[in-house]
């Protein structure tokens, strides 16, 4: 930063200014830990079946969209109703959109690194063509959720109220019940991990496949449902995000919420609970990051590069130990499991 | 030298999809079938320009990609390593406006090869010294380039000219295959080039034998005397180069200027002909001018602004085929069999 | 045996004072050893017991934490088995150190490559591989795909590849464990052949005959110390085995002989399979396994065993035939099923490809194929209190040694990893129970107790189906021997006709 010609001082102020400095900064970082927390768990229920979830960011825009598909039609449906309905759309796309890349890998093989990302450029091309304008020189219809009443702007109608998730907090702080429903989903992951046959088959094939199968397990119904479930969980995190707060769609909605999950899945060390502090976290740095740019003149972007860092430090288990001689550190530290994972393939 | 039986396989896919596509081309351009729109569309000259032009990015990634993981380093980072290169080479392009082209522009694409051979020292760093998972190593090149780039960009600075075409003597003038192909900016010849180099390379000579035995068996390899490590770190750290031309292609030769994200995906779809090519070098190519001739035919279909299908949709149409290429051929191509463990020597195996 | 050994001379190795340390594990201390110019040493040792640990010290693969190594008196700083080959050492390893998917010329020549113009000169190097071909009566065609080779000639590729290296010191890990007796006996000729050219021998072994028959000098390691040096005119194997082990130990198994075996468990008719590769692994195979009787299956490893095993377990699909446990059809079954319902317990022959996950503790390794049965789960929540008691349980009954039962599986030791996988599925009292190679790197103490298990098993009445390498643990677990070569069943013995002769001629492919 001081290359830049900012002062960093000022910077860090920003930040903790527009973070925890101030009863609304506080509410921002909760807001902000929502879909954190969500898309941190989907990559994690990825990574513990042995798979690597970059397609958090399409399921979540799949998620979004079916949200707002049931979220802006039926008016006059009971609340309670319209915004259940809504919700499980959300779900629901997020599971087919998850579990696509799930069973192309169980099926065939494709690497699911490259197959979810491909998803996600074409969930992003279909969501942003629900809300395209169309051109009417040319013929081309507008999209089906396209709100006309503001012929320019490529966006959704407003969700109906019915299907709105009421405030938690009401404004200026504006917390909806969403951050209920992430820590429940918080739970109910480590329930399922901990607790319960399918948690116990998922950790299995996600260690190795081949002993998977030697205890009797589907291995491929296990990956498709993992996947499935993870992909529910990042369509979670759209439905919630625009059900809760934003209340429309738009085309660059959610952008960079993939490597956000990864980071915080890698950060709370794929644990439930580590995953709701990491949210915690990265929800301040994306909290305070605007307020540090207006402060100091330090953009945005800066966080991104963070992030990188971040993952640096916390993925890479040898490093703490060179840099500090602590080998047990690095055994804290280190996601082994995932080095191991690959000497085992 | 003894390829497999699917080496060959894919490589002769290769040749036959240039060479048909090539046929077409003069199909098109010297009979009546030259006359149908669709024809046209599909075969036109524009769109085989198209095709090399989108592949070129594309065939330098996948040898990147190549040259890691026949090594044994999982490279998801590929696009990473390529918006930095195109960020580099526009960054010291703007800075050397002043000068006169062909330096400023030859300047560029030194600082773009450096900044790949950084990302590649930093992937192989994370991945062999300290041991990182390697497709987490990927994502974070991913990360950290996109984070850097958006950082650093200057919007309003402006890259000034790019490479021109440089005809080859005589074989510039053959019809069709004079303009496709000998009258093209040097970079492209380059890569085009750089896939020939490193076939050879893989196959013919001994860093190419070794380079395999590491990929496939480092422990074979160590226990005849081959440093494991060290050929994977320098194979890792040339890979970066590889890619980071790629990007640096999209800027010094085609678009000619930086946008955020502006490799938009095309480093996977280079890892996709990785392993579409099985890992060879001519294979990725035939993969990478498969990928850009559906991008060509993209590009055709939105230029002819056939309303039967929203645009969108029409753009969905790489990234559909890379999923369909990628599922469709697993299992019948045989990845590098040590690609993504670490090694260690002293491991109790 | 006639030694040449001019003792004035240098010893071609000396190894003076080694340690080496892994965490948590001694593997090697204070080993002090010379090996003469054209000696063949035996080091002897059960698993575990730091042999190849010692021998990778000396090929530079590990750094001892301290001693030191002399090749020709002077003081060998192996760096990497680079320095060690440099010095005139070769080694063939247990595990075989070749690319399948390479030819093998450029197996050979990998890390001492002939370049002509920057090219790899080909001919230079098959010319180099034939001269060697002749000289030891072998015929490896250099162009052939080491992955095509069967697997004694891929031993001979190996050690091709140390000669191609002018090695002086040729050190064999465990060459036997993959040979026919037939063919031990060749290598053995060969390395009596190197060894009058001048060439030193380390063979590393568990097994006494070879030592006996072999050996000019007997290296005995136990627990990482050397407890013996001497001569095989000067001990026995009884006593060798006593200082290997480290008491007396009985090496053989007893078990009373059945008079009559039940009614048929396991029937196997006209079963093909197709192996990883696409070959026919097995090919029209009809036995059966009754209750109460141990059928062996000998063979040299790749000839079917392993395919074999993975069908009757419903990890591999055959192609063709039917195969009966208890009457019915299990072909299309999957590997639940066939555990389950069918009752047929599985010891995988490679426990971590299988059998185990490293990463989970011993508990939960205890119920790897049954945590979704009663009383381990309930309505698909697992019962932590329930599996912990069980294994417990396991534990106790099968002496498996852990510091309690959430230690990783992967940090127990070997036997220790066996007896777990053992346990739980010995435990379940099935009614076919598959075992392969049950002993594999398994030390003395542990292969005696898995064997009284089998034995025990199959005086309950279970049927038993052992798949193993090793002869003498086929002669003396089987009822009935049915060997295989080339995925056929080419020999059926009873226990009384199973001697180690009549077993080799079959292993290699010779009918009686």
């Amino acid at each position: 930063m001081f290359s830049l010609g900012q002062n960093p001082l000022e910077a860090y102020w920003g930040l903790y200014q527009g973070s925890l400095g101030q009863a609304r900064g506080w509410a921002v970082t909760l807001r902000k830990m929502i879909p954190l927390i969500f898309v941190g768990l989907s990559v994690a229920i990825a990574f513990k079946a042995g798979m690597f979830n970059i397609g958090a960011a399409g399921q979540f825009l799949i998620g979004t969209i079916c949200a707002v598909a049931v979220g802006v039609h039926f008016a006059g449906s009971p609340a309670s109703l319209h915004l259940t309905a809504s919700l499980m759309a959300g779900i629901a796309g997020g599971i087919v959109w998850g579990a696509i890349p799930g069973l192309l890998k169980a099926a065939t093989g494709a690497h699911e690194v490259i197959t979810t990302i491909m998803l996600n450029y074409i969930a992003a091309l279909f969501t942003g063509w629900t809300v395209s304008t169309g051109s009417v020189e040319r013929g081309v219809p507008p999209g089906p959720l396209w709100d006309s009443t503001d012929l320019a702007i490529a966006e959704s109608s407003e969700i109906l109220a019915s299907a709105q998730i009421p405030w938690l907090i009401g404004p200026p702080y504006r917390i909806h019940y969403g951050i209920l429903l992430a820590l429940l989903a918080a739970l109910f992951t480590w329930w399922l991990l901990e607790n319960t046959a399918v948690g116990f088959e998922i950790k299995t094939v996600g260690h190795k496949p081949s002993a998977a199968r030697y205890a009797g397990m589907r291995v491929g119904g296990i990956m498709v449902l993992a996947m499935g479930i993870a992909g529910g969980m990042a369509g979670m995190a759209g439905a919630i995000e625009t059900l809760g707060l934003n209340h429309k769609f738009a085309p660059e909605f959610g952008e960079g919420v993939g490597f956000d999950g990864i980071t915080v899945a890698l950060l709370g060390q794929t644990h439930p609970i580590g995953i709701v502090v990491a949210s915690f976290l990265f929800g301040m740095l994306s909290a305070g990051a605007p307020r540090m740019q207006f402060e100091s003149g330090v953009p945005v972007d800066l966080i991104r590069i963070i992030q990188a860092l971040i993952l640096i430090f916390v993925a890479a288990p040898h490093i703490m130990s060179q840099l500090l001689r602590i080998p047990a550190l690095a055994r804290l530290v280190g996601t082994t499991q995932w080095t191991e994972r690959h000497a085992a393939r | 030298m003894h390829s497999s039986p699917l080496t060959r396989t894919t490589s002769w896919f290769a040749i036959c999809f240039a060479g048909i596509l090539l046929a077409c081309a003069l199909l098109v351009e010297f009979t009546p079938l030259g006359d149908y729109p669709t024809m046209h569309l599909f075969f036109g000259g524009s769109t085989l320009n198209f095709t090399l032009r989108a592949s070129i990015p594309l065939i330098l990634g996948a040898l990147s990609g190549v040259l890691c993981e026949r090594s044994g380093i999982v490279n998801i980072g590929i696009e990473g390593m390529m918006l930095m290169g195109a960020f580099t080479a526009f960054l010291a392009k703007t800075s050397t406006n002043h000068w006169p082209l062909p330096v400023s522009l030859g300047f560029s694409t030194l600082a773009t090869l450096l900044s790949g051979l950084i990302m590649g020292y930093l992937h192989a760093s994370l991945s062999i010294r300290f041991r990182m998972d390697q497709i987490i190593s990927g994502a974070v090149l991913i990360i950290l380039a996109q984070g850097a780039t958006a950082f650093f960009f200057d919007r309003d600075a402006i890259a000034e000219g790019k490479f021109a075409n440089v005809p080859l003597p005589l074989l510039s003038d053959m019809p069709v295959l004079g303009s496709l192909l000998f009258n093209k900016p040097p970079l492209t010849y380059a890569a085009l080039l750089l896939v020939l180099i490193l076939g050879f390379g893989l196959n013919r000579t001994r860093w190419g034998l070794r380079t395999r035995a590491v990929g496939e068996h480092p422990r074979a390899a160590d226990t005849m005397g081959i440093n494991v490590l060290g050929l994977r770190y320098r194979n890792t750290t040339l890979s970066g180069a590889l890619a980071a031309l790629g990007g640096g292609f999209l800027v010094l030769e085609t678009v000619g200027q930086f946008q955020e994200g502006m490799t938009a995906g095309q480093g996977f779809i280079a890892l996709a002909a990785v392993i579409f090519g099985n890992w060879t070098p001519l294979g990725a190519l035939g993969a990478a001018l498969l990928f850009g001739y559906t991008q060509a035919i993209q590009n055709e279909l939105l230029l002819a602004q056939i309303s039967l299908l929203p645009h969108q949709f029409i753009s969905m149409l790489p990234y559909v085929v890379t999923i369909v290429a990628v599922s469709g051929l697993m299992g019948r191509v045989q990845p590098p069999a040590a690609v993504g463990q670490p090694y260690a020597t002293e491991e109790i195996s | 045996m006639a030694l040449h050994n001019p003792a004035v001379k240098v010893p071609m190795l000396e190894v003076c004072n080694c340690t080496k340390e892994f965490p948590g594990v001694r593997a090697n201390q204070n080993i002090d050893f010379t090996l003469q110019a054209g000696e063949i040493l035996a080091v002897l040792g059960e698993n575990g017991a730091g042999k190849s640990t010692l021998m990778n010290i000396i090929y530079g693969l590990y750094k001892p934490t301290h001693g030191e190594i002399k090749v020709k008196g002077r003081r060998l700083q192996a760096q990497s088995p680079r320095d060690a080959i440099a010095a005139g050492i070769g080694m063939v390893h247990q595990r075989f150190q070749l690319i399948l998917t390479m030819t093998v010329l450029e197996n050979i020549v990998l890390g001492r490559e002939p370049v002509k113009a920057g090219q790899l000169d080909i001919t230079q190097a098959h010319q180099a591989i034939l001269r060697l071909n002749r000289q030891y009566g072998w015929d490896i065609n250099p162009h052939r795909l080491a992955g095509e080779l069967p697997v004694g000639a891929r031993q001979q590729v190996e050690i091709v590849k140390a000669l191609y290296r002018n090695a002086e010191i040729l050190i064999l890990d465990e060459p036997t464990s993959v040979l026919t007796p037939q063919e031990s006996d060749s290598l053995f000729a060969v390395l009596r052949q190197l060894a009058a050219q001048g060439t030193s021998v380390i063979f590393i072994t568990h097994k006494l005959r070879e030592v006996m028959t072999l050996a000019h000098r007997i290296l005995v390691l136990r627990q990482g110390r050397v407890v013996g040096n001497t001569r095989p005119k000067q001990t026995s194997e009884v006593e060798l085995a006593a200082l290997m082990v480290g008491r007396a130990v009985s090496l053989t198994v007893s078990k009373e002989v059945i008079t009559d075996p039940g009614n048929p468990v396991l029937e196997l008719e006209h079963v093909h399979v197709m192996g990883t590769r696409g070959q026919l692994a097995v090919q029209d195979l009809s036995f059966t396994v009754n209750a109460g009787e141990i059928v062996g299956i000998a063979g040299i490893q790749g000839n079917g065993q392993t395919e074999l095993v993975q069908t009757v377990t419903g990890l591999r699909h055959p192609c063709g035939g039917r195969i009966l446990l208890a009457g019915r059809d299990i072909i299309r079954a999957s590997p639940r099923q066939i555990a389950q319902r069918g009752g047929c317990s599985h010891v995988p022959e490679d426990r971590h490809e299988f059998g185990m996950v490293e990463q989970f503790t011993v508990a939960e390794n205890l119920v790897l194929n049954h945590y979704n049965q009663a009383p381990c789960s309930r309505w698909t929540m697992l019962r932590p209190r329930q599996i912990k008691r069980h294994a417990l349980a396991l534990m106790q009954k099968f002496d498996i040694r852990t510091s309690g039962i959430e230690q990783d599986g992967g940090s127990l030791s070997d036997g220790n990893q066996q007896k777990m996988v053992v346990a739980r599925e010995f435990n379940r009292d099935p009614r076919l129970l598959v075992v392969a190679q049950p002993t594999r790197g398994v030390d003395v103490g542990s292969i005696e107790f898995i064997h009284a298990q089998i034995v025990q098993l199959r005086n309950r009445g279970a049927a038993v189906l052992l798949a193993s390498y090793e002869i003498d643990e086929i002669i003396s677990l089987a009822d009935r021997v049915i060997v295989m070569f080339e995925g056929r069943l080419i020999g059926q013995l009873s226990s009384a006709q199973a001697d180690r002769n009549r077993l080799g001629l079959l292993m290699a492919g010779m009918p009686a």
